[in-house]
């Protein structure tokens, strides 16, 4: 039994950690929040040159040629961060789809841009709405909801094809793109909606119709590293605050409706963080369970940290409301981050599905 | 990451299943197999397992040799998974030998570890703890059971209260206050107490489940030997901390309450299937599969040779809230009927009526949810301990 990470696995976590807290500190996070940029571009280029972004990126096409573990060990630093970067979707759905299921011209020209981060592709899997078509290798229609949809160079999308729904690899800087920036709740986490008007696109061989439900089910598990991060962080500056402040007589801390309401914060990020911990074994050797694996630990993330950020604010009192406490970026980013693959209940009825499976 | 076993836990997991498999019969009710108490109707038959399994090594897994097996606690862990799997008594001797008899190789002398040890892991004797108080459950330090000095003894009087098996024990570790003039935590002295002696009496609690195993103990004039002291006299509370340390170790063991697989099979039974049921049923299984993954991490650190730290707080704190709230939802299940006891709705309901019953027992013995929470808020999370006026007063200068 070894249910963690390998030691090799830590380090480059902590690489990753020190890197951050350097180059992704709060008043960048800021920054990104109060602008229209919808990322940190310093710190994708510092996640490149980590090496986080081609982790998992075959070495002869630019990349560490780790897995799984790597990229779920770096996912939970970068929601540590709040690093406002498309790590899930630039490296977990669009550079894991073309390490799966791309030919070789089609990994040759892309793997290397998105391991060095000069590419950020993005994707249209999760959003729903998107009515696309596919004739003579080209596309029309709309795409609803793309994460990072002005900020990206590639998106990966379902179109439907006189032979049936395709998944498809689509260059975003061309002609007949047009790309409608929308406001979001969590301005550091951008959507956009995307208009297509004849635009050259190439399939990606998938040769699997579970193609899409496993990249998204290994998006959500990164998702989860990250929210996990999150939430942990939240944690430790509810408890920072609590230690500081002082009310009555004694740090606020002291207090048992404090001090209990910190435990449960605990409890539920331990909750998510097996989960996440199961999903990352899952995916990196794509187990059976990996749909159930995926479902319990998108749900547990996003519940931990919904909490975790609602009761930081709590803790902190009046200062949490204000625009100038941090506490805000954690609110946002939580409701964000739990809408990210589809409804909670479509993850529950997935649950309840494999479990009625069991049963049978 | 993964979740085999080494390959010595393999061999040692194999030859306990197969030592099993041959002296036991599988279970085919899957469940976990209920809560480490027992009312004792099942005596015999536990002393008769429990010596069986002392001949084959299986008793005090992790208890030093030459009186236990003197294995590591992941073999203890392994033996529990898989004797979880067999139809044996369970619950007479889980506190005996997980906490009592520990702090006797701990804190006893060699006389106390040679009388007494290995007639415990055979089943011969069976021991009891007895810390808590009308006075003192959460706040156990505010224990008033009384220890006077008198020769080469030391005469106890006082009241013990929710003492698991002491109607069937034969020994107990008892924590006494011996030095009023100390405050609280200082006057406390750990004690082997003989519990067929003289001025020992044990009076049945029933439970609101109507059951009785637990137990109330009035100590008149006890007179125990200065030879029976388990550490020195005033370091009481230090013993029994290191008792409440073994607790952690029983990491995994589960009551049994109803599962979500449970929740799901009986709304199916009943022809129930919406967006509601979809919605509780995954929410309990998301703390089902956690409690089994915190396990998991459990085990890999006692497989590293580590040991689980206070954030094992968080599991009993999961399982028990869980059971109360998914026995709620599957009585909702039923509407008006919901009412009815398990004696009346047939068999297939007793879990959902035991777990309904003793989940409020599990919200409070072994740490209450609240006790629970300071131990993450104050050992995990560093935040201050709660304010506590009485620590450095004399315990006799305390309002009462």
């Amino acid at each position: 039994m070894n249910f963690d990470f390998s030691d090799e696995q830590k380090m480059f976590a902590d690489q990753v950690r020190r890197s951050l807290a350097d180059t992704c500190t709060m008043k960048e996070v800021r920054t990104v929040l109060e602008s229209s940029t919808g990322l940190s571009r310093a710190t994708w280029k510092a996640l490149a040159e980590l090496g986080v972004l081609g982790a998992a990126v075959p070495e002869e096409r630019g990349g560490a040629g780790l897995g799984a573990l790597e990229l779920c060990a770096a996912a939970y630093e970068i929601g540590y961060a709040l690093a406002p970067v498309p790590f899930v979707a630039s490296t977990g759905v669009c550079a894991e789809a073309l390490r799966r299921y791309g030919n070789d011209s089609q990994q040759e020209k892309w793997l290397p841009l998105l391991a060095e981060g000069s590419a950020i592709g993005t994707h249209a899997l999760s959003s729903g709405g998107s009515t696309l078509r596919m004739e003579g290798g080209r596309i029309s229609g709309r795409a609803r909801l793309v994460p990072y949809g002005v900020q990206a160079d590639l998106a990966l999308m379902q179109a439907d094809s006189a032979g049936g729904t395709v998944l498809i690899l689509v260059p975003l800087n061309g002609a007949g793109v047009t790309r409608k920036s929308l406001m979001t709740l969590d301005p550091t986490r951008p959507l956009a909606d995307l208009t297509f008007e004849g635009v050259a696109a190439e399939i990606l061989p998938t040769g699997n119709e579970d193609a899409v439900a496993t990249l998204v089910d290994g998006a959500a598990i990164l998702l989860a590293f990250e929210q996990v991060g999150a939430a942990q962080r939240a944690l430790e500056m509810a408890r920072e605050y609590a230690l500081q402040r002082t009310a009555f007589g004694f740090p606020i801390g002291t207090y048992q409706a404090i001090k209990h309401k910190l435990a449960d914060m605990f409890i539920k990020i331990e909750t998510a963080r097996v989960h996440a911990y199961w999903g990352a074994w899952a995916l990196s050797v794509d187990a059976p369970d990996l749909p159930l694996a995926a479902a319990g630990a998108h749900l547990s993330a996003s519940d931990a940290l919904r909490f975790a950020a609602q009761e930081n604010v709590q803790t902190h009192g009046g200062i949490g409301f204000t625009w100038e406490s941090d506490c805000q970026f954690f609110y946002r980013r939580a409701q964000a981050d739990s809408l990210a693959f589809g409804p909670s209940q479509r993850w529950r009825e997935r649950i309840v599905g494999a479990l009625s499976a069991q049963a049978a | 990451m993964d979740f085999n076993d080494s390959p010595e836990e393999a061999t040692y997991r194999a030859k306990a299943r197969a030592w099993l498999e041959a002296h036991a019969r599988r279970r085919t009710d899957g469940g976990a197999r209920g809560m480490a108490v027992a009312d004792g109707s099942n005596l015999g038959e536990a002393k008769a397992w429990q010596a069986l399994k002392a001949d084959a090594g299986y008793a005090g897994i992790t208890i030093q040799a030459p009186y236990g097996a003197g294995g590591t606690p992941i073999e203890a862990v392994i033996y529990r998974q898989e004797e979880g799997q067999f139809e044996v008594p369970f619950g007479v001797y889980e506190i005996g030998l997980g906490m009592a008899i520990p702090t006797v190789i701990a804190h006893g002398s060699d006389a106390h570890r040679d009388r007494y040890v290995r007639k415990a892991l055979r089943g011969e004797e069976i021991w009891c703890q007895l810390f808590s108080e009308p006075a003192g459950g959460s706040d156990l330090a505010a224990l008033r059971t009384k220890g006077v000095r008198d020769g080469d003894d030391w005469l106890v009087t006082g009241q013990k209260v929710w003492t698991s098996g002491a109607h069937y024990a034969d020994y107990g570790i008892l924590l006494v206050r011996t030095d009023p003039s100390r405050p609280k935590h200082k006057g406390l002295t750990m004690f082997i107490v003989d519990m067929k002696a003289p001025g020992v009496e044990v009076r049945p609690i029933r439970t609101m489940a109507g059951s009785a195993e637990f137990n109330e103990v009035f100590f008149d004039n006890v007179r125990i030997p200065d030879s029976d002291r388990l550490g020195e006299a005033g370091n009481g509370w230090n013993v029994a901390i290191s008792t409440l340390m073994t607790e952690r170790m029983q990491a995994g063991m589960g009551f049994g309450f109803v599962s979500a697989h449970d929740v799901l099979r009986l709304a199916r039974r009943y022809g129930q299937d919406d967006a509601l049921i979809t919605q509780r049923v995954a929410d309990f299984w998301i703390n089902d599969q956690a409690l089994k993954l915190l396990s998991y991490r459990a085990q890999t650190s006692l497989s590293q040779g580590g040991f689980p730290g206070p954030e094992q707080a968080v599991n009993k704190a999961i399982e028990a809230a869980q059971g109360q709230q998914a026995a709620y939802f599957c009585m909702d299940l039923l509407g008006a009927e919901g009412a009815l006891a398990a004696a009346e709705v047939g068999e297939h309901w007793a879990g959902v009526e035991t777990s309904w019953m003793w989940a409020s027992a599990m919200r409070i013995a072994g740490g209450s949810d609240e006790i629970l929470r300071n131990i993450i808020a104050e050992r995990v999370l560093g935040l201050p301990g709660d304010p506590r006026p009485d620590r450095n007063t004399p315990f006799n200068e305390l309002k009462h």
